[in-house]
């Protein structure tokens, strides 16, 4: 035991109180950690705190038990101030397995909390893992970590003794015990799993009871046992009053299509062939058929996506979603609705690559595909949600967009988005911007590449409608009548006119948010996944005293018409992104700005530790 | 999305003219497709549906270029992807009539797959497949149903592939209606088109269709008087397979397993194989007779009935209202677990 100091029998023991704390949950994908980490998630949300979660699971379905590549964690990190990201460095690490200690140990910081279940440190375990010894052994962790060994299938087993389960059983409900030690540690309330508990194995009685009796065994533990010292307590945050719930990207970007579609009134079409990290809004929205809500889940991506249009051709919204190499098959189909000047929503949940890559790992390397990833000139918006929250307000503006301008809208959205959770302020759907459709029903004057002279969209006419049979299709056509052109004037022409109906989606961009001061040494620019870790980075060197602000993009494509000012308010501009440099190119050939990248391609969120240092590095104060 | 009947409103009495678009038609002088346009305009008016109501869908090649010529709704899209599309299109709206108008190579090269999914679930689209067994737009290359050895620009020693049988695929893949009819037969033509269109789910017609400039008579044992006499089996529900020249006439029959031509004189009626369009074996045995050991079948091999995917589809979404009402995002919103912040 690392820690003998034993506070006097029946004495409470003392509250630390932290302003923030990270925490990580690691064991075998069998274990329940992500189970684990989402109910700890819940306690910590029901304390009042803002929390950021980082989930992170093997692609394997099943992965051989006690292997490195079998590990599954959670993390994440809580705190009495505003938390912008699961956190870089851990302060506490619970290892179920040598694969957990192995994979894990390396983002523990110096001094930090590390409980490990001995049971499971076997000769088998060590094998698969790769230990010639036992790492337990080792002084020098005991000397490096505040190290609590502790025998949690034991404890485990002994608390649930006559309960009619078998071995199996009982072993399973050990990562409770985890979960009620650690809850113990932080002063986390256990209502909430009691009451999930209890909801979850209604019709288990005994496995219900069983994890109930775990979980305050664990808890129990720690208020007794000789070795844990201290416990810590992190206050409530200081939170926009409301009503929240934890919401991940995913689930925010299919509930944005449900409120647009109660909005608009339009039934939404959502095409989809299964991809992670994709697949899981196909299964959110399949679940909400109540919506009018129609879902396909497609033969492939190119059938996704043309399914899609072809809903939107009959005035529906048609929308698709899939990851980057989904999207790369997609490319052709898009090309289409460009050309038939169709609404079309196109969700990337990016993941790393090239090909198959890490599909269960983000990327932000997508950007340059969303842009420019077609053949010839083919304009689209593109938006990009800055956090999981975010992403119900993104998907409701690209239908609101796409509808408005009669183009489709590419949002770039990322594994990390996808599955990370935060304590989200449920929206007053009334505040939401309307989302206007008029069909032309209107014979007199009509020509299917009519424009509208403010959006310059071209009307939409439902199938149905009297009077204005027409075709259209993907062949360049004359402006106005849509009539088969191969003139050569004409396609000048109207190659300008789909890119400047792009362009005049920037009138729908409200000012730009500066996070700091308007002019300054340094202008930090992000978009999508990295929000949090960037705006942590800069408020960190705020404190420091540095001249430093930044801007997050959620419009990539055209891009905030203030924008262009305001680089030109900083000395220098530093661009963070999950790629080795797309955003950054594209604002030094937009604006002839000197803007640098800070580039990290590892299949990880951005550290806020390494932006910092970037930071400092280029405003001269090394840190 | 309203779920009633393309039909529904009451259609006004329309001429061929009536499905005339205002577009030049550019298809080679000579081309198979003129009679196909014609024959679709000149039955369009049997459907008894408003025109509104009607939308043609493609992908690409010469056959795709057929909806600019349509008065009606029509979208000329993407590389064999027009099945998807439709897909779409029929789910978003029940009451529309869609047609996809393909050829050999967009619906069986590089639309195969969606040509496959669009059978196999039903949906309610009727597909023309325009098989002319060569790629025309692209002048000249060899598709996916040409013969083997098939000497073409990308093939000067001859086609390596075996080709494809579009009934045997279709029937494959689940096709509830398959026929087959001859661009040069316009009355048969007429009489096929009528039936596909007024099937109900995923109909699948074959027009082999004449490419007077890259595959001239690829065809002709069912063009040449004679030949066709001799090689074309007309298939009738209820009657039996007969065909030949009435001095020489013959008759397709089971024997074991395996169909066979023997001559009709002295057959008894119990011997001789009677046409049962509701028969998916049958069809399945029709589909694959060809010359020369076989006469070649047109006409309807297969017509039954089944589910159509997006009437599923609709009905459990009326099954989900009816249960718990219409979506409501507010109380969604605050549905699970939820924690005041003050």
């Amino acid at each position: 035991m690392s820690e003998t100091v034993a506070p006097a029998k029946g004495a409470v023991k003392p509250r630390r109180e932290l302003e923030r704390a990270v925490v990580r949950f690691a064991g075998d994908s069998g274990d329940g950690m992500q189970l684990t980490g989402e109910q700890f998630t819940t306690e910590s949300a029901w304390a009042g705190n803002d929390v950021a979660t980082l989930p992170n699971f093997p692609a394997e379905i099943r992965a051989p038990a006690g292997t490195l590549f079998g590990v599954s964690s959670f993390q994440l990190q809580f705190g009495s101030q505003r938390v912008y990201t699961p956190g870089d460095r851990l302060d506490c690490l619970v290892a179920m397995n040598p694969a957990a200690l192995k994979v894990h140990l390396g983002d523990l910081k110096t001094g930090g909390l590390l409980i490990v279940n001995t049971a499971a440190f076997d000769k088998r375990n060590l094998d698969k893992a790769g230990y010639a010894q036992n790492p337990l052994d080792d002084p020098a962790l005991a000397e490096r970590y505040r190290l609590h060994k502790v025998d949690m299938t034991a404890l485990t087993l002994e608390a649930i003794r006559d309960l009619p389960l078998n071995q199996k059983e009982k072993e399973r409900t050990k990562n409770f015990f985890a979960l009620g030690l650690v809850s113990w540690i932080y002063t986390r309330p256990l209502e909430p799993t009691v009451e999930w508990i209890r909801k979850r194995f209604a019709k288990r009685p005994e496995i219900a009871e069983a994890n109930l009796r775990v979980l305050k065994a664990g808890h129990a533990f720690g208020e007794t046992a000789e070795f844990f010292n201290e416990h810590y307590t992190v206050e409530a945050a200081e939170m926009a009053p409301g009503l929240y719930r934890a919401m991940t990207g995913n689930r925010a970007l299919a509930w944005g299509l449900l409120a647009a579609a109660e909005r608009s009134r339009l039934p939404i079409v959502y095409g989809a062939y299964p991809i992670t990290p994709a697949s899981s809004i196909l299964e959110e929205l399949a679940l909400h058929k109540r919506f009018r809500i129609r879902t396909i889940q497609a033969e492939d991506e190119i059938a996704a996506v043309t399914a899609a249009i072809g809903a939107s051709l009959g005035g529906a919204v048609g929308v698709t979603g899939s990851s980057g190499p989904g999207i790369a098959l997609k490319g052709e189909a898009i090309g289409l609705a460009v050309m038939a000047e169709l609404p079309l929503v196109v969700f990337d949940i990016q993941r790393a690559g090239p090909s198959t890559g890490m599909p269960t790992k983000p990327e932000q390397a997508d950007l340059m595909q969303a842009l420019y990833g077609r053949n010839s000139e083919s304009p689209v918006v593109v938006l990009a949600p800055a956090t999981p929250g975010d992403c119900f307000y993104i998907a409701y503006e690209a239908v609101r967009i796409a509808v408005k301008y009669m183009v489709p809208v590419i949002v770039l959205s990322d594994g990390f988005l996808a599955n990370s959770s935060e304590p989200w302020l449920i929206p007053d759907l009334g505040t939401l911007p309307p989302i206007e459709v008029k069909f032309r029903t209107d014979p007199e004057g009509f020509f299917p590449y009519l424009r509208d002279p403010a959006t310059l969209a071209r009307p939409w006419v439902r199938p149905g409608t009297p009077g204005l049979e027409h075709r259209i299709g993907g062949l360049e056509k004359q402006d106005v009548t849509g009539n088969i052109s191969y003139d050569p004037e004409n396609h000048d022409h109207m190659v300008r006119t789909r890119a400047e109906k792009v362009r005049r989606v920037a009138q729908e961009i409200p000012p730009t948010t500066i996070h700091g001061p308007a002019t300054g040494d340094l202008l930090v620019v992000g978009w999508g996944g990295t929000y949090g870790a960037i705006t942590a980075a800069v408020e960190r060197a705020q404190a420091e005293g540095l001249s430093v602000a930044s801007v997050h993009l959620r419009y990539l494509n055209p891009l905030p018409p203030d924008l262009g000012q305001i680089l030109r308010e900083y000395r220098k501009v530093l661009v963070p992104e999950i790629n080795s440099g797309q955003l950054v190119r594209v604002l030094r050939s937009e604006y002839l700005v000197d803007a640098v990248g800070f580039n990290r391609v590892r299949g990880l969120p951005l550290a806020t530790e390494d932006i910092l240092e970037a930071i400092m590095q280029l405003t001269g104060r090394p840190a | 999305m309203s779920a009633s009947g393309p039909g529904a409103a009451e259609a006004r009495r329309y001429t061929k003219r009536d499905f005339e678009s205002d577009q030049d038609v550019r298809w080679c002088p000579g081309c198979g497709d003129y009679a196909i346009l014609s024959a679709v305009q000149k039955t369009m008016p049997d459907l008894g549906i408003p025109r509104e109501n009607i939308v043609f869908i493609s992908g690409i090649g010469c056959s795709s270029r057929f909806p600019y010529y349509m008065n009606t709704y029509g979208f000329h899209t993407i590389h064999g992807r027009a099945p998807a599309i439709a897909t779409g299109l029929r789910l978003a709206r029940p009451d529309l009539k869609v047609f996809v108008v393909t050829g050999d190579g967009d619906g069986l090269s590089i639309g195969g797959n969606h040509l496959l999914h669009v059978l196999r679930r039903n949906v309610d689209v009727t597909i023309l497949l325009f098989n002319n067994r060569i790629y025309g737009l692209t002048k000249g290359q060899y598709s996916p149903t040409s013969e083997l050895g098939k000497v073409t620009k990308s093939t000067p020693m001859g086609s390596a592939d075996r080709p494809v049988n579009p009934l045997a695929f279709a029937l494959g893949c689940g096709a509830t209606f398959v026929a087959r009819t001859v661009d040069r037969d316009v009355r048969h033509m007429e009489e096929m088109l009528k039936r596909a269109a007024h099937h109900k789910g995923a109909a699948f017609l074959e027009i082999l269709q004449n490419c007077n400039v890259y595959n001239d008579l690829a065809w002709n044992l069912l063009y040449d008087r004679e030949a066709k006499l001799r090689s074309q089996l007309t298939l009738e529900a209820g009657r039996p397979l007969l065909f030949g020249p009435p001095d020489d006439r013959k008759a397709v029959v089971m024997e074991g397993v395996s169909p066979k031509v023997v001559p009709a004189a002295g057959l008894g009626e119990r011997e001789l194989w009677v046409h049962d369009e509701r028969n998916v074996n049958a069809a399945k045995i029709l589909a694959d007779l060809w010359a020369p050991d076989f006469p070649i079948p047109v006409g309807v091999l297969l017509d039954i009935e089944a589910p159509v995917y997006e009437e599923l589809l609709i009905e459990q979404e009326r099954r989900a209202i009816a249960d718990r009402g219409p979506g409501d995002l507010a109380a969604l919103l605050v549905s699970g677990d939820t924690w005041k912040i003050e």
